[in-house]
C-alpha cells in the first residue's frame, strides 16, 4: 500500500521536475556553455564585456540605483507600516490605497512617470500654469540623463515600497502588545520602544525584505529602458541590448550570468552575515 | 485632537502620493492629443475614448498579452496542482528537498532563460508564438502555484476527502468534487495572481517573440517613436489587471505575501 502511494505521489511530482529541467535547468546550463564559448577561447565574451568601457559604467549604474533606492524603500516602508499599524479608524482603506502599486508592472509604472514629467506633463503644465517657468523643463533625452536618474529613482521608490511596507507590517503583527505594555512600565521613550524592542523582533522581516528588492535591484529593467533607452545602461538592459540589436546571444549570456551570480552572491551573503537571529539571543 | 489632525494629513499625502500618478495617467490617456499637447492646458476641458478604444480594437499585443497570460494560468496550474497536492496529502522521502527547491527557483533570475529558449524553440518549431512565451512564464509562476496551493490545500482538512472516499468516490473524484469546491475562492486568487505575473513580465516576452509581441513588450519596443497618448493607453490598460487584483484580493495581502515570502 505504501509502495503504490508512493508511486502516485512520484506520478504526480514528475510534471514539475519535467518543467523545472527544461525550464529551467537546461536554459541555465546553457546561458553558462553561450557565456563561455567562443573561437577566441572560453573567456573571451567576459574579456570583451569588461574590456569595452561600457561595462564599467553599466556596473556602476546598477549598484548606484540599488544603494539609493533600497535604503529609501526599507526606510519609506517602515515608515508607513509604523503608521499604519496605530490602526487608527480607517487604516484598512490607508492600507489598500498603498498596495496600488504592488501588481503593477513596471512598464506601466513607468509610463505612469512619464505622464508626470514629459515635456508636455503634468509637472511641466502645473509649473507653467503656476508661472514658475516660462519654458517647459525637459527631463529625458540624451542631454538629461541626470535628470532622467532621478525621476527613474523615484518611479522605482513609488513602485517597490509598498512590497517592503507589506513585509514589514506582517512582521509587526508578531510585536507582542505585552512587551510595548512592559516597556512603559520601565518608562521608555516612544524611539528607546521602536530601536529596543521593535526593530529587533523586525529583523528577519527587515532582512527578507531587504534581500528580495536587492536582488530585483539588480534586474532592474523596464522602469529604465522605457525612460532612458540605453542613456542609462544597467546590467539587464545590455543583456537585451545585445540579444535583440546586436543578435550577440554569447555577449548578451555573459550579461545574464553576470547578474545570475550578483543575485547569487548577494542572497549568500544576507544569509551567512545577516543571518537573522532568534528572539531569545536579542532580547537577552 | 492635534494627533488627529496630523494622522488625517499623514493619510492624505499618502493617498496623494499613491494615487496621483494612477489618476493622472488615466486622465492623460482620456485627453485628446490637440490639448494634451497644449502646454497651456492643465486640465482638458472634454475628454476622449478614442485612445483607449484603438489600443484594445487594433492593437494585436492587447490580445497576445491576454491569450499569453490566460494560457500560462492552465499550464502552471496543470502542472502545479498536481505537486501541491502531492505536498499537503502525502509524506515521502525527500518532501523538504522538494519544497526547498520550489523556494530556491523562486528566486531564480529568470531573465537568463530567455536566451537560451529562443534557440531550444527554433528548434521544436514553436518560436515567435503565444504558447513560447506562456511556457516560459510559466516557469517563474509555477513555484509560486504550488507554494500558494499547497499552503490553501494545507488548510482544508484531509478528513473530508477522506470520508467521501469511504462513500465509494475514488482519490481523483473525492478530490474533485468535495477539496476543489472548498479551495476554489483561493485558487482564484492565485490564478488573479498569476494573469497578473505574465501580465506583466517584460523582458522574456521581449526576447522570445519578435513579431507576436505582448503589451509591455510591444511598449517597450516602441516606447521611442510611438506618440505620447498611445504610451498613456497602453499605461492604463496594463495597470488594469492590477488594479482588479489589488481589489479582489485586498483582503488576503498580507496573508498571500507572508506566504510567498517565508
Amino acid at each position: 500500500m505504501i509502495h503504490h502511494k508512493g508511486k502516485i505521489a512520484l506520478m504526480l511530482l514528475l510534471p514539475t521536475f519535467a518543467y523545472l529541467i527544461v525550464f529551467i535547468f537546461y536554459p541555465l546550463v546553457d546561458t553558462c556553455l553561450l557565456a563561455f564559448s567562443n573561437p577566441a577561447g572560453p573567456l573571451e565574451n567576459f574579456r570583451r564585456i569588461i574590456t569595452s568601457g561600457e561595462f564599467w559604467k553599466t556596473l556602476r549604474n546598477t549598484l548606484v540605483i540599488t544603494g539609493i533606492v533600497v535604503p529609501l524603500q526599507l526606510i519609506l516602508g517602515l515608515a508607513l507600516a509604523l503608521f499604519v499599524n496605530l490602526r487608527f479608524k480607517g487604516y484598512l482603506f490607508i492600507l489598500y490605497i498603498i498596495a496600488i502599486p504592488l501588481a503593477l508592472s513596471d512598464v506601466s509604472a513607468a509610463l505612469m512617470s512619464y505622464s508626470i514629467f514629459a515635456s508636455t506633463g503634468f509637472l511641466n503644465k502645473l509649473l507653467m500654469a503656476w508661472g514658475w517657468i516660462e519654458r517647459p523643463l525637459y527631463f529625458f533625452g540624451f542631454r538629461f540623463q541626470d535628470r532622467a536618474f532621478w525621476v527613474i529613482v523615484i518611479t522605482e521608490v513609488w513602485r517597490a515600497t509598498p512590497l517592503v511596507f507589506i513585509i514589514l507590517l506582517a512582521g509587526l503583527q508578531a510585536v507582542n502588545k505585552e512587551y510595548l505594555e512592559a516597556a512603559n512600565v520601565f518608562g521608555f521613550s516612544p524611539w528607546q520602544k521602536l530601536w529596543k524592542i521593535v526593530l529587533p523582533i523586525l529583523r528577519p522581516s527587515i532582512l527578507s525584505a531587504l534581500l528580495i528588492r536587492t536582488i530585483f535591484a539588480f534586474q532592474v529593467f523596464g522602469v529604465i529602458w522605457i525612460l532612458a533607452g540605453r542613456d542609462i545602461p544597467v546590467l539587464a538592459g545590455e543583456a537585451y541590448y545585445w540579444q535583440t540589436v546586436v543578435y550577440n546571444s554569447n555577449i548578451s549570456s555573459a550579461y545574464g550570468l553576470i547578474i545570475a551570480v550578483v543575485t547569487i552572491l548577494i542572497s549568500w551573503a544576507y544569509i551567512t552575515f545577516l543571518k537573522p537571529k532568534s528572539f531569545e539571543e536579542e532580547a537577552v | 485632537m492635534m494627533k488627529k489632525t496630523l494622522i488625517f494629513i499623514l493619510c492624505l499625502l499618502i493617498v496623494l502620493w499613491f494615487c496621483g500618478p494612477v489618476l493622472l495617467i488615466l486622465i492623460a490617456a482620456l485627453t485628446p492629443s490637440a490639448e494634451y499637447y497644449d502646454l497651456a492646458r492643465l486640465v482638458p476641458t472634454k475628454l476622449t475614448l478614442t485612445h483607449l478604444e484603438s489600443l484594445f480594437v487594433r492593437l494585436k499585443a492587447t490580445l497576445i498579452s491576454i491569450q499569453t497570460a490566460l494560457l500560462s494560468i492552465v499550464i502552471s496550474f496543470a502542472i502545479g496542482l498536481p505537486a501541491a497536492y502531492v505536498l499537503t496529502r502525502y509524506v515521502f522521502k525527500g518532501k523538504n528537498l522538494f519544497r526547498l527547491t520550489i523556494l530556491l527557483t523562486r528566486s531564480f533570475p529568470v531573465i537568463i532563460i530567455g536566451v537560451p529558449l529562443v534557440t531550444l524553440y527554433l528548434r521544436i518549431g514553436i518560436a515567435d508564438s503565444v504558447l513560447g512565451v506562456s511556457l516560459a512564464h510559466s516557469s517563474m509562476i509555477l513555484p509560486f502555484i504550488i507554494i500558494i496551493s499547497s499552503s490553501i490545500l494545507g488548510g482544508i482538512s484531509v478528513e473530508y476527502e477522506e470520508a467521501g472516499m469511504v462513500f465509494g468516490l475514488t482519490r481523483f473524484r473525492s478530490f474533485l468534487r468535495i477539496t476543489l469546491p472548498l479551495a476554489l475562492p483561493g485558487f482564484a486568487a492565485a490564478a488573479i495572481y498569476a494573469f497578473v505575473l505574465s501580465w506583466n513580465e517584460v523582458f522574456i516576452s521581449a526576447i522570445i517573440n519578435l513579431t507576436n509581441r505582448t503589451l509591455p513588450a510591444h511598449i517597450l519596443n516602441t516606447a521611442m517613436t510611438s506618440p505620447d497618448y498611445f504610451k498613456f493607453a497602453a499605461g492604463t490598460v496594463m495597470a488594469l489587471p492590477a488594479m482588479i487584483f489589488i481589489f479582489f484580493t485586498r483582503k488576503y495581502l498580507m496573508s498571500m505575501w507572508g506566504i510567498s515570502l517565508k
